[in-house]
């Protein structure tokens, strides 16, 4: 990319992880690898925030929360799940309490493998989330319909509501296998 | 008489790196009760040994936290060799203790760092993270990996360590003194720092005593708990050991007390690398703990004392796994403290008794 048209502002959140990927994020920001030269700032705020990083997997109680901090974010945003707990669960996997990786919540749109992640790793997918968020801006300029982003989504089926959570097999915690 | 409000305060929160919920109950901006509500990571580790042989699950208890996750790994294979009569090498022993106290050395760093970050100096912020990349530096040459390490392992240490390699970290460790020296010099002389901790979230002897806190929590408030006082491994070959301990007992205590272990962790380290042993680092492991073997561990992780059980069934998977962590134990003192704090206050105290929430949870 030779140029980035716009600062991508993120905001994390930390799910079951192990702290492990949870402290790398952070660590791209600080002066070693410097996601800041991107034009990177990592906010509290979901209003304030383009992508979303989440790192560790989703359980019963944290399901809602980062659906909310999702719901929050202003149209056009990008999802991106750091490490293996993020992308699937990980090693936690077959833990009783485990849904499962982020996108048995929300849409994500970039996947980030390693347990831990690298640091170098999240800002390659932090930057080419901006060319997603680029896309979908665009995609929303031509098509003002497509604004309604959650309709769409449920009707392909990849973003399952948590009103549904319940629905999704192991979920109540029994026969997790 | 004024009336009292219900502030929440996390589970996404600028300064919580990790999902946490208290609900603050005010009288105008003074905190009079704090309801804390655990829950947002707990994934359900300790039934995994159902599932995982006793060798597999090291990896598995590495990662309960990432950030005292050579601790964890530590604490498990003692338990593991105590339960089977396993006796590693001497310098196995010396290897694990230099790791572990490197892992203080990063994780009182970091800590460092997110409490400068809590009050607002950024720039101390990045200069503290930007010291502990050369500790995670060491562990990416020794080891392969920056946070998890997959280094110890029921019967040594996986990685061969030469001579030589110790000696650069030595080497390492001195140069990040000098440059440490200057940072903590600002921590704890800088008189906009020492406003927003002096004095801030006091909790007394007595209360530390009666909530059987732990760690720099409570040397902070003159309590002398340290595990690694039982010479348990190569602390014993120490020629001495003193806890470090302040009487003050609020945030700036806290502080002080972990601004000091980075310096004892690097005494520690280099005093080991000087009478490291040669030999092996691995011993070959055979067999499985046998029916109803029980036996507990104790350890002192960055954040205090750590304790391990586990319980044989006769087979390759245990019965049982529990582990005490830290933070689990603070959360009793950190409530104390916060009752009669500021608001504006609240993240300092939180931040100060280094919350662990991923171990408390598991
Ligand atoms: S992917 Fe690995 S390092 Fe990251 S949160 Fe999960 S267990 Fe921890």
């Amino acid at each position: 990319m030779s140029y980035v048209s716009k600062s991508p502002w993120i905001i994390h959140y930390d799910g079951s992880s192990c702290n492990g990927c949870d402290i790398e994020v952070l660590a791209a920001l600080t002066p070693l690898y410097d996601a800041e030269r991107f034009g990177v700032v990592n906010t509290g705020n979901p209003k304030h925030a383009d992508i979303f990083v989440v790192t560790g997997g989703v359980n019963e109680q944290n399901a809602p929360v980062i659906k909310q901090i999702y719901d929050q974010m202003l149209e056009p945003k990008v999802v991106v799940a750091c490490g293996a707990c993020a992308c699937g669960g990980g090693v936690y996997q077959t833990c009783y309490n485990v849904l499962g990786g982020t996108d048995s919540v929300i849409p994500v749109d970039a996947y980030v493998p390693g347990c831990a992640v690298r640091p170098e790793s999240i800002i390659d997918a932090v930057v080419a989330g901006v060319g997603i968020l680029e896309e979908k801006a665009k995609a929303m300029k031509m098509n003002p319909a497509h604004k309604d982003r959650s309709e769409s989504d449920a009707a392909s089926g990849a973003h399952v509501p948590v009103a549904q959570v319940d629905d999704v097999p192991g979920a109540s915690g029994a026969g997790v296998e | 008489m004024s009336k009292r409000t219900v502030i929440p305060f996390g589970p996404q929160h600028p300064v919580l790196p990790e999902p946490v919920h208290l609900d603050l109950v005010l009288e105008d901006e003074r905190v009079v009760n704090a309801i804390p509500r655990i829950g947002y990571v707990h994934r359900g580790l300790e039934k995994l040994v159902e599932k995982r042989d006793y060798t597999q699950f090291v990896y598995v208890t590495e990662r309960i936290c990432g950030i005292c996750s050579f601790g964890h790994s530590l604490g498990y294979s003692q338990c593991i060799e105590q339960l089977m009569g396993i006796e590693i090498t001497d310098r196995a022993e010396y290897l694990r203790v230099i790791f572990h106290e490197l892992s203080r050395i990063h994780s009182h760093l970091l800590w460092l760092g997110l409490l400068a970050d809590g009050f607002g100096f950024e720039a101390l912020f990045m200069h503290a993270w930007r010291l502990r990349e050369q500790v995670l530096d060491i562990f990416e040459e020794c080891t392969g990996g920056r946070v998890i390490f997959s280094a110890c392992d029921v019967g040594g240490f996986r990685q061969e360590v030469s001579n030589e390699t110790l000696k650069g970290i030595v080497i390492v460790l001195e140069r990040l003194r000098e440059e440490y020296r200057t940072i903590a010099k600002t921590l704890l002389d800088d008189s906009s720092v020492k406003s927003r901790m002096v004095g801030v979230g006091y909790l007394s002897h007595e209360q530390a005593k009666e909530y059987s806190m732990v760690g720099p929590f409570a040397r902070a408030s003159g309590l002398e708990v340290d595990e690694r006082l039982l010479g348990v491994g190569a602390y014993g070959e120490l020629s001495s050991f003193e806890p470090i301990l302040s009487d003050q007992g609020d945030c700036y205590a806290r502080c002080d007390v972990r601004v000091k272990e980075v310096l004892q962790s690097i005494d520690i380290i280099n005093e080991l690398v000087a009478k490291i042993p040669e030999g092996d680092v691995m011993v070959p492991v055979k067999g499985s703990p046998e029916k109803d073997a029980e036996t507990m561990m104790t350890l002192e992780q960055p954040r205090g004392q750590a304790f391990y059980y586990a319980k044989g069934n006769g087979s390759k998977f245990l019965a049982r796994m529990r582990i005490r962590t830290p933070t689990s134990q603070n959360i009793a003192g950190m409530v104390a403290a916060l009752s009669g704090a500021e608001l504006a206050d609240v993240p300092m105290v939180i931040l100060t008794i280094d919350p662990c929430i991923s171990c408390t949870e598991r």
